[in-house]
């Protein structure tokens, strides 16, 4: 007889609000007509977004939040994972806004119209004809971001496991369905399924032996104390790779370029912001519990190498997005030294605050510079942007200098906070190189701001105007610049965190 | 009054990016606009050194609210006599820069709006750096200061703008960086000894042991260094004039580069006496080479922005090595020959900058027996030259003589070294006037045109203050000497 477990349901609000849109969405999608759906969809997604949003307010606001012990608790609504709620329904409402536009490509959205049909077939064309859309891609995005909230607010492994598939799966479909280069798209989906199951059986075998040791698979009994060394560090160790995979930390980062290229740039947008964000949460969950395992020194050398690689690779690159997947790779490197001091959240998830507005905002912009081929990512293209379109220019230069780390931006203090953290914990080499590779890093994301308003318009790259999108690049400038100038609400908010251990 | 002052020019910035822009009396408006924004900035600026209490080496005119309470950082500013003294100096100097450069030639169309938005943003900026109490504060804006320069430099300058813009950003970002690495530690080491704060009064008093201090000093140092620019770490400079416009060279060797030795003094000595005290010999050998070299390449140099460029670091060279003797005399002279230095070398790269362009080359072989055609031009090159020169009777003999003078007391023969840049200046000042000015007119110099003038009003004001100075350096002595007490009576 299995107990049933009592629920707290005002807690646990935002993730049934998602949850009962995305399968609202499920039905709406079999019983609503074609010509109102796209819009049902979006008002749906968007809708529910705004809702956890506001429903994860609400609960912090009430308070009672915290972390209990009681036997068959799976989730835990304390701090830092009601924040982390809040932060990803705003990342998923100025993703599925950008899902929602319409006006970029002669009235299409940027997702193919049947996926099934082979690229390049007469399928394809008269697909294109008839204006088929996929609006699947509504209830699939909440269902990623049901698993994103679940993943970050998992006090249980196999919660954990489930939560981190639920994120997984609908997101792998969505890398493959681009309307533009859908070979490059179906390959990103491929590639990042396969490595993604092989990452989550890294997990999953490390949840395994987890469970060997303890007993458990309670999140918080990783800290006990046993005479089993090897298996703990080997149970912490295989956890890490699997979460390491999905916030894209070398050497596991491969598959990080390819995939935020192949995919609908919405969908980069998105999963760049959303899903390093939940990764980060539950990874500091499995390692700050991990009290009885030395895992300072590996994180150490993996942040080290982490931005070292990603800042030299994205150097190399002579396309936007390319760049700015290298740059995600780079930014995972300087998360983790924020990881290192082993028990404070508050700089990570600041600077995942911080970062997540500007990538959204920067994928959101080159979505907006196109031609007739589509977007036009190559960096070239690019030149003469600011002049011919001051808001769009500016508004990237915004998320270059944040991702730089120039002050009166919020990514400066979100580089101060983690550098703090990992001084305090006595990691003084991997600040200094932190501050050299972010001078190496400023060398690319300099070069984008040269060549948009040094440079004089070649006529090509036509940003069109497109509002939605236009809007959620604003937002996000805006965004990052209040965070730089004043960032002290945000900041004494995240540092309600407590020690993160369920 | 301090945020008044800053605040002036920002907001001006504001209003000129606002205002219309493309025709060519639209953009004489927004020019107009920004000069009145400058000089009422300067209002500002004389009303508050009216106020000011010379005799005290304290700070004055305080504020102090919080800004990131999380952070332990302060939006906190307050003026002492060495502040002042450079906030005077970024005062005079930007509206004198706004009027030369009222006929710069804007590559590719480029409105003249954000050309004067930017130095007004920059001004603000400088104001906020040279009043700044608060070290996270002080870090901000001097980080922020990067980014009108490289737009100026990038967007306004001369071919080679690109490439410049991009080497002066990041060797100066590097440079900040490392000191961001030291800002993380004071955040440490002041949230170790109770609570976290960047406030200059409560990082003083933190106990530090001796590795800790000259670690972060030498963060700091870091980013003054290539900012002032000590050799070795000066390569950035000359490139950098060389592509920009005379105005933005102005604002940034005679303006922001002060930051650099400003930095030093504020930072460097007050916060870290210890350290400053042990690294005082390299740093004043460092400063000795800088002297040297940078004459030696100037006397080199065919290029007149380059050369003129390598004189600011052979000057830096004394200003730094003044700071570091650590006596009344030659530290006083040193923030006085920050003052003087960035009259002077205003004067000689705006002056140059007018050749330049009625030329359109900066070879000094292109030029040759200009005084004939150009008299006043002529007369104000060899006034800035001689200043340059730090003849008697013009403000920088003051202050080089009293960085000379303080120095031998401490140290001969780097004294005795350092005055052989006397000599050297001599060299590069009368080769350069000499080349361009004296002799038979050459055909191609022909087309040089005089001083207009709008530019003998932008200039006078410069040579006026040079000469003036020189006579009476006494006011600006009075100003600096208790605020450099005050610092030195800190070091150990």
């Amino acid at each position: 007889m299995i107990p049933a477990p009592e629920l707290d349901f005002a807690l646990l609000s935002p993730l049934l609000i998602v949850a009962a849109a995305a399968l609202l969405g499920v039905l709406v999608e079999a019983f609503c007509p074609r010509g109102p759906r796209f819009v049902v969809q979006t008002g749906l997604a968007a809708g529910a977004s705004l809702a956890a949003l506001g429903a994860s307010i609400a609960v912090y606001v009430a308070g009672d939040l915290g972390v209990t012990d009681e036997p068959g608790r799976t989730i835990v609504a304390d701090e830092a994972g009601v924040i982390t709620w809040m932060m990803l329904a705003v990342f998923g409402l100025l993703g599925v806004l950008l899902f929602a536009d319409r006006t970029l490509d002669a009235g299409l959205s940027a997702f193919t119209g049947r996926a099934a049909d082979r690229p390049g077939s007469p399928d394809e064309a008269e697909a294109i004809r008839f204006r088929v859309e996929h609006t699947e891609i509504f209830p699939l995005a909440l269902f990623a971001l049901l698993g994103m909230m679940m993943f970050a607010a998992s006090s249980d492994l196999l919660t954990m496991f489930v939560a981190l598939e639920v994120l997984s799966l609908p997101l792998y479909l969505l890398c493959g369905i681009a309307r533009r280069r859908r070979l490059v798209s179906q390959e990103a989906a491929l590639k990042y399924f396969v490595l993604g199951a092989f990452s989550s059986a890294f997990f999953l075998y490390g949840v395994a032996l987890a469970y060997g040791y303890s007993g458990s698979f309670a999140i918080g009994a990783l800290g006990e104390v046993h005479d089993d060394t090897e298996l703990r560090i080997a149970a912490v160790g295989l956890m890490a790779v699997g979460l390491l995979f999905k916030v894209g930390a070398v050497p596991f980062h491969a598959w990080t370029p390819d995939v935020y290229v192949g995919a609908p740039t919405p969908v980069t947008a998105f999963m760049s912001a959303g899903t390093k964000a939940a990764a980060f949460v539950a990874l500091m969950r499995v390692l700050f519990a991990s009290t009885e395992v030395d895992w300072q020194p590996t994180v150490a050398v993996v942040a080290g190498l982490t931005m070292l690689v990603g800042s030299l690779f994205a150097i190399a690159q002579s396309d936007v997005k390319r760049m700015l997947a290298y740059s995600s790779v780079a930014h995972a490197g300087f998360l983790l030294t924020g990881v290192l001091g082993g028990s404070d959240a508050s700089a990570v998830l600041f600077y995942l605050v911080t970062y997540g507005l500007a990538s959204i905002g920067a994928f959101a912009v080159v979505m907006l510079v196109r031609d007739a081929g589509g977007e036009a990512t190559a960096t070239t293209r690019w030149a003469g942007l600011g002049r011919q379109n001051p808001v769009l220019g500016v508004s990237f230069a915004v998320f270059m200098l944040s991702f730089a780390g120039i002050p009166l931006t919020g990514g400066f203090i979100g580089k101060l906070s983690v550098f703090v953290e990992a001084g305090r914990a006595g990691y003084w080499p991997v600040v200094v190189l932190g501050v050299l590779v972010s001078a190496m890093a400023a060398f690319f994301y300099v070069r984008m701001i040269t060549v948009m308003f040094f440079t004089d318009p070649d006529g090509l790259a036509v940003a069109s105007g497109a509002k939605i999108t236009t809007a959620v690049v604003v937002v996000a400038a805006v965004g990052t610049v209040i965070l730089g100038i004043a960032p002290g609400p945000v900041l004494e908010l995240v540092q309600q965190t407590g020690s993160l251990i369920p | 009054m301090i945020t008044l002052l800053a605040a002036v020019p920002v907001v001006g910035a504001l209003l000129v990016t606002l205002l219309p822009r493309g025709t060519r009396s639209q953009q004489l408006l927004a020019r107009h606009v920004a000069l009145g924004v400058s000089l009422v900035a300067l209002a500002v600026a004389l009303v508050a050194a009216a106020r000011f209490d010379v005799g005290s080496g304290g700070y004055q005119m305080v504020e102090e609210h919080s800004w990131i309470e999380p952070l332990g950082a302060f939006y906190s500013v307050g003026l002492n006599g060495i502040g002042l003294t450079l906030v005077l100096l970024t005062v005079v100097l930007t509206p004198v820069v706004i009027l030369a450069a009222y006929r710069d030639e804007l590559p590719g169309n480029r409105s003249a709006n954000s050309y004067v938005a930017w130095m007004l943003v920059l001004e603000g900026l400088a104001i906020l750096v040279f009043t700044a109490t608060d070290a996270f504060l002080f870090y901000v804006a001097f980080e922020a200061t990067l980014v009108p320069i490289y737009f100026l430099i990038g967007s306004y300058g001369g071919p080679g703008r690109q490439k410049a813009a991009v080497t002066f950003l990041l060797y100066n970002l590097l440079g900040g960086l490392l000191m961001l690495a030291a800002i993380v530690g004071l955040y440490v080491v002041s949230s170790d000894a109770g609570e976290a704060s960047y406030r200059l009064a409560d990082l003083a008093s933190i106990p530090m042991d001796e590795t800790t201090e000259r670690l972060l000093f030498l963060g700091f140092m870091a980013a003054f260094a290539v900012k002032a620019p000590l050799w070795p770490f000066h390569t950035w400079l000359p490139e950098a004039a060389a592509s920009a416009t005379p105005a933005t060279s102005v604002l940034m060797v005679s303006v922001i580069d002060k930051v650099g030795t400003f930095g030093m003094i504020r930072w460097g000595l007050e916060l870290f006496p210890g350290a400053a005290d042990w690294a005082s010999p390299t740093i004043m050998a460092l400063a000795v080479v800088s002297i040297v070299y940078g004459a030696l390449a100037a006397i080199g140099s065919t290029d007149i922005r380059r050369l003129v460029a390598y004189t600011s670091v052979s000057h830096f060279g004394f200003i730094i090595l003044g700071i570091f003797a650590f006596t009344q005399t030659s530290t006083t002279g040193s923030v006085l020959y920050m003052f003087n230095h960035g009259l002077s070398t205003a004067a000689l790269f705006l002056v140059t900058g007018i050749m330049i362009s009625r030329r359109g080359s900066a070879e000094i072989s292109a030029f040759g027996g200009v005084q004939k055609i150009a008299p006043v031009m002529s007369g104000v090159l060899l006034v800035a030259g001689l200043s340059s020169l730090s003849l008697p009777g013009l403000a920088p003999f003051v202050s080089e003589f009293l960085v000379l003078a303080g120095t031998f007391t401490v140290n001969v023969p780097l004294a005795v070294v350092a005055t052989l840049g006397i000599v050297l200046a001599a060299v590069y000042v009368l080769v350069l006037y000499q080349r361009t000015m004296t002799g038979p007119l050459t055909d191609q110099a022909k087309v040089v045109t005089d001083l207009t003038a709008r530019e003998v009003a932008a200039l006078s004001p410069l040579v006026v203050v040079i000469v003036g100075l020189g006579l009476f350096p006494q006011p600006l002595l009075d100003l600096v000497n208790p605020a450099v007490a005050v610092v030195l009576g800190g070091l150990p």
